[in-house]
């Protein structure tokens, strides 16, 4: 960086008065990696993409260390076979397989089942303090729809240990962090990546990157619902920008509830509450106090799931004589089956269902294994879950829809743009297992660095160039919303993504119909051309309500994706449930449903599933 | 103050402190309660006078190594001589106090009330420079482990003189009166105090890299660790029930009260 | 059971600001946060604030509740007096850049600077072993989720900017405490810990402690233990003899960096 004028020691801003004028008009960096997103994905691609020699920037929303990453609690899945030997990657890659009602991209599934337990063993090289086995190994913890304890895990929390983690070792290879930097634009010279265009949110001035990668990982969509385990950087960013560059998205129609987040108080709606509390022992009852989850056995997972209580107490001791509590199915069947119950009226005080641990295990093991979760209900809810149950409901928390990418290379149809973690599609099929997301983060995102440093060495010289004229229209639309200040009225921020968020919980979200979805497209339709008049009040320095505005346009696309294909897909798979159309469809389970843009319209094509090779098949034809 | 929370650059606020609870209360108890313990025990070490009344030998004097300890108290001898002129309480009190001065406990405390540095949290200190403990004299903190030795020592003699007073007065053993419940509670507390020391929990195992090849010293650490949560609390008790074993031992010797016997 | 809660929040930037009023209506079970978001959507739209996981995970939303430094997400309402007017300001530790926006670069200058772990090599079968009980310590240092309230709160640089270049905070000596305990490091930073953190300034008196919204024992488990571990080194001739005589030829010997 250069050294002329004040600049900010941390994210290298330019604070004089004098906004700088680099080669675009703006403050330009140039790069051969740009990787937008500081959370597991995006930390590890950086890290491999340095390690492969390239010039690395991360560009992220919040500070380091802030994304969404830390909220994971349960733990990563790797197929390392600590606690059951038995454990091996064709294991792993067959419960992710049906877990994701076979709707994965097969190629991705194994090689995320072939490479975790690799990724898992590097964060301990690099500082990481996992739990223990009694031989001193990586310890692993059940969890649902995984056959074997599978999870590597530090308590709750093994999410913040992989990006604290994960950042320390950037920081200590000198990598490059923009914090508190959104990204609004990619540039394409030609079919190629050439840079990208972004504001500093402390300052509000724009910021080109000329680079010939973009590694997209800026995680999911949760923000466009009401009830959500998401932060507020989950507006879609990378789905939109891969989109808008010439990008596409598949299976944008399964999002993921999550069975467990917190329904009460209602300022904490939403927030989870970790799988592990099943993991560990604890139970689903309904206000009757039923043991509701036998009632809920889908033919599919019959002859994996205990059908008596007897059995499912005795799993947790003989894993091999005993098959699984109803509990640990695959996170859709729950979720399912806790709306039923609620929607039966038999739901708990506050409109969700009990979570009990605390009449089936001590006070003390509660407090080893779930520490956070003890903190966090104590703190925010006044409920000691030691001594009483939790009470629970289904929370959006996940996408399992994403941009369309090359298993091996994780590249998107646009070359030079790479996409990685929750905002990469394919992955997961219909529906995710716990714990498979951040082994995904890790997998991906070395082998998205990875290419993306590959595909800026092969240019040697030959840099595609940043569009003089886009960054300009760049630069009028991120600016457009001040622009509204002298006319009358104009819509605010806040207001709008408040009213999609309840077009999306109402009318696309666990349970969908046919009219529901029509509706909410129009809906859409309407919010969009309310966005056109945003206002916003104040001028660009750290201005959240601007920030807003301009996330809201992400937003709206890819709520529009996520309806368009759950009303298209006449059929229920993982995370995507019709009432009018109940059960699964064999020829809607061979294809993908795969959405680009089209100016300012979404375009939606069928496309035939990438086909398994033979000598996988046999793994899924045991009983 | 030009430093400090109103250094340029950072959110100005008239107020000193914005805190609206009693944040004063803990340094202000602190100061009055260390004190009147200085006080106390100034006067009674300086003194030189009834610290011993048969069986008991008052903790301030204990043990008492000059020739001029009073008939008695002196069971490790007197290796002092004859040409110690002051009270024999300075020979001995210099490594307890010297303890507790350097505890990381009692630091903290005076740090807060008598230094005010800081005088409770968020809220400023008065003083324009600070270097912690860096310089002379507070770089001595750091020899707080060779205290903690002859503290153990101290009390190694202080259980001596509990032992000494399950006697009566004509020296006989399995006597007990209200004096050897005091000594009793004072020894356990200064033993707690003492064992739950931050030095003592660095060797005993808190320098160690891997517990699991040193299973005993890990016991051990565990076992002061739990002591050491309450280090505040025993720091309290074992300087109040220091001071009540000295005056007891004083309205004992100047014949205000009569010791209360049990058997 | 929603009531009407006045608030003053400071606003303005490094130039200059104040503390306005405000009056927001509130309900049962909220935090500071909600009430802030509140203001936010319907009153003030540029009130800048940061925040990401509202639960208590991410150390985002520090700030000054009332004077004293909390999480904004973890501060509920119920608390106060329902008539009780809350104050709150940006941490006062740091530049503030707007509203309670601050620049906390300090904290990422400072996370640089330390050298980074480099474990001894794996066991032959390619995986690491270390035992439950020699990790627990480390465990608990990396529950802390970087709030930087104990940075805040410290006094050693709150209260003295001049500090600052020589003093690596609370924060840091966690991190130090943290690889210093570590089974398998093969660095020995006990100087730099003394030197370059500068963990001789701290006089321990515990506010870290207090703050941290992890319950982490900064003082009594991390910085205590650090500033015997640097005594031992720098103040100890018997510890120093002991390591001259005893320790010369051990393959797990530290490089002092």
């Amino acid at each position: 960086m250069d050294s002329t004028g004040s600049r900010h020691p941390m994210t290298g801003n330019r604070m004089d008065p004098a906004e700088e004028v680099g080669p675009h008009g703006f403050e330009t960096h140039e790069y051969d990696v740009v990787v937008i997103g500081a959370g597991g994905a995006g930390l590890r691609a950086a890290i491999a993409a340095h390690d492969a020699g390239a010039r690395v920037a991360i560009v992220c929303k919040s500070l380091l260390g802030k994304a969404h990453t830390v909220m994971a609690e349960g733990g990563i899945a790797a197929a390392m076979g600590n606690v059951y030997a038995d454990d091996n990657w064709q294991v792993h890659f067959r419960d992710t397989m049906r877990g994701g009602k076979m709707l994965n991209n097969w190629r991705m599934a194994q090689l995320h089942a072939q490479e975790a337990p690799e990724r898992v063993l590097e964060l301990e090289e690099w500082g990481a303090l996992f739990d223990r086995t009694k031989d001193g190994l990586i310890s692993q913890r059940d969890f649902g729809g995984h056959r074997y304890a599978r999870l590597a895990h530090v308590g709750d929390r093994t999410g913040l240990e992989m990006i604290r983690t994960l950042q320390q070792r950037a920081v200590a290879l000198g990598i490059d962090v923009f914090m508190e930097c959104t990204v609004t634009k990619v540039f394409r010279d030609g079919g190629r990546v050439s840079g990208a265009f972004g504001y500093w949110r402390e300052t509000g001035r724009f910021v080109v990157f000329s680079t010939p990668s973009v590694v997209l990982a800026t995680g999911g969509i949760g923000k466009s619902y009401q009830v959500t385990s998401n932060s507020w950087e989950y507006t879609g960013d990378g789905h939109a920008l891969a989109m808008r560059t010439g990008a596409s998205l598949i299976n944008m129609e399964f999002v993921q509830f999550h069975p467990t987040g917190m329904v009460w108080p209602p300022s904490v709606k939403g927030i989870l509450v970790t799988e592990s509390v099943r993991g560990d022992g604890g139970i689903l009852r309904n206000s009757e106090g039923e043991r509701f989850m036998f009632n809920y056995i889908p033919e599919y997972f019959k002859s994996e799931t205990a059908d008596t209580i007897e059995e499912a107490e005795g799993w947790y001791e003989d894993k091999k004589k005993n098959r699984r509590p109803p509990e640990l199915l695959p996170r859709d069947e729950v979720a399912r089956a806790i709306n039923s119950e609620i929607k039966a009226g038999r739901g708990s005080p506050h409109g969700g269902v009990f979570l009990d641990i605390a009449s089936r295990r001590s006070a003390e093991f509660i407090r080893r294994r779930l520490p956070s979760m003890y903190h966090q209900f104590k703190e925010l809810a006044d409920v000691d879950i030691t001594a009483e149950p939790m009470e629970v409901g289904p929370t959006c928390h996940y996408v399992m829809g994403g941009v369309e990418v090359d298993a091996d290379t994780e590249q998107s149809l646009v070359e030079g743009l790479y996409a990685a973690g929750e905002v990469a599609g394919g992955m997961h099929g219909s529906n995710r297992l716990g714990g498979n997301s951040l082994s995904d983060l890790l997998v991906f995102g070395r082998r998205a660095g990875h290419n993306a440093a590959y595909n800026a060495q092969k240019l040697s010289g030959n840099r595609p160039e940043v569009p003089e004229d886009e960054v300009k229209a760049a630069a009028e639309a991120a600016l457009a919303p001040f622009a509204n200040l002298e006319g009358e009225g104009g819509e605010n921020p806040y207001t709008i993504q408040k009213d999609l968020q309840e077009v999306m919980q109402r009318l696309v979200g666990i349970i969908r119909k046919e009219d529901e979805l029509r509706e909410s497209l129009v809906e859409i339709e309407r919010l969009k051309e309310r966005a056109k008049h945003l206002r916003v009040e104040g001028h660009r320095q750290y201005n959240p309500g601007w920030h807003l505005a301009l996330d809201l346009a992400n937003m709206l696309v890819v709520s529009e994706c996520i309806a368009k294909a759950a009303l298209e897909r006449q059929e229920s798979r993982g995370g995507h449930t019709r009432d009018d159309f109940p059960g699964p469809d064999p020829e809607w389970g061979a294809k993908n449903l795969v959405l680009t843009l089209d100016g300012e319209s979404v375009q939606l094509k069928h496309q035939p599933l990438p086909t398994m090779p033979d000598e996988l098949k046999p793994l899924f034809e045991e009983a | 103050m030009s430093t400090g929370v109103s250094s340029p650059g950072r959110a100005q606020v008239r107020e000193k402190t914005l805190r609206q609870d009693n944040w004063w209360v803990y340094p202000l108890l602190t100061f009055l309660g260390f004190t009147a313990f200085v006080v106390y025990s100034t006067w009674r070490a300086f003194s030189g006078d009834n610290y011993y009344s048969t069986p008991y030998l008052s903790p301030f004097y204990s043990p008492c190594l000059a020739t001029a300890c009073v008939d008695g108290s002196s069971d490790l001898g007197q290796p002092v001589g004859d040409w110690w002129r002051l009270s024999p309480a300075l020979i001995i009190l210099v490594f307890p106090l010297g303890f507790r001065l350097t505890c990381y406990y009692y630091r903290k405390a005076y740090y807060r009330s008598f230094w005010l540095s800081p005088p409770a949290c968020a809220v400023a200190e008065p003083h324009g420079k600070y270097t912690g403990e860096t310089r002379l004299p507070l770089i001595l903190q750091n020899i707080h482990r060779y205290f903690w030795v002859a503290a153990v020592l101290v009390g190694a003699v202080l259980t001596f003189d509990t032992i000494l007073a399950f006697r009566n007065e004509d020296g006989e053993w399995g006597h007990m009166g209200l004096g050897t419940l005091i000594f009793l509670a004072n020894i356990i507390f200064i033993w707690l105090y003492t064992l739950g020391c931050h030095s003592c929990r660095h060797i005993v195992g808190g320098r160690l890299r891997h517990f699991s090849k040193h299973p005993v010293r890990y016991k051990m650490w565990g076992f002061v660790s739990k002591l050491n949560a309450k280090h505040g609390t025993y720091a309290w008790l074992s300087l109040f029930s220091v001071a009540i074993a000295d005056l007891y031992v004083y309205l004992l010797a100047t014949d205000t009260i009569n010791d209360l016997r049990f058997f | 059971m929603g009531y009407d809660l006045k608030m003053r929040i400071w606003r303005g930037d490094a130039d200059g600001g104040d503390l306005g009023d405000f009056t927001v209506a509130v309900e049962e079970g909220e935090v500071v946060l909600d009430a802030i978001h509140r203001i936010q959507a319907t009153q003030a739209g540029d009130l800048a604030v940061r925040w990401n996981c509202k639960a208590g995970k991410c150390g985002s939303c520090s700030a000054e509740v009332n004077g004293r430094p909390r999480l904004m997400c973890m501060t509920r309402l119920s608390d106060f007096e329902e008539s009780e007017t809350i104050t709150v300001t940006p941490v006062r530790t740091f530049p503030v850049i707007r509203d309670l926006v601050t620049d906390v670069s300090y904290n990422y200058e400072k996370a640089k600077q330390v050298p980074a772990f480099a474990p001894t090599p794996r066991d032959p079968d390619g995986k690491r072993r270390m035992m439950q009980e020699d990790v627990e310590r480390g465990q608990e240092f990396r529950k802390c989720i970087e709030c930087f309230l104990c940075q805040d709160v410290c006094h050693v640089i709150r209260d003295h900017e001049d500090n600052k270049p020589a003093f690596a905070g609370p924060r840091f000596f966690l991190r130090y405490a943290e690889l210093d305990m570590h089974p398998l490091d093969t660095n020995d930073r006990r100087k730099l810990a003394q030197e370059a953190a500068g963990i001789g300034m701290c006089n321990i008196t515990k506010c870290c402690t207090e703050v941290c919204p992890e319950n982490i024992h900064i003082t009594d488990n991390a910085i205590i233990p650090m500033k015997e571990r640097v005594a031992d080194r720098k103040y100890d001739p018997v510890v120093w003899l002991g390591s001259k005589i005893f320790r010369r030829g051990d393959p797990a010997a530290r490089t002092e960096v």
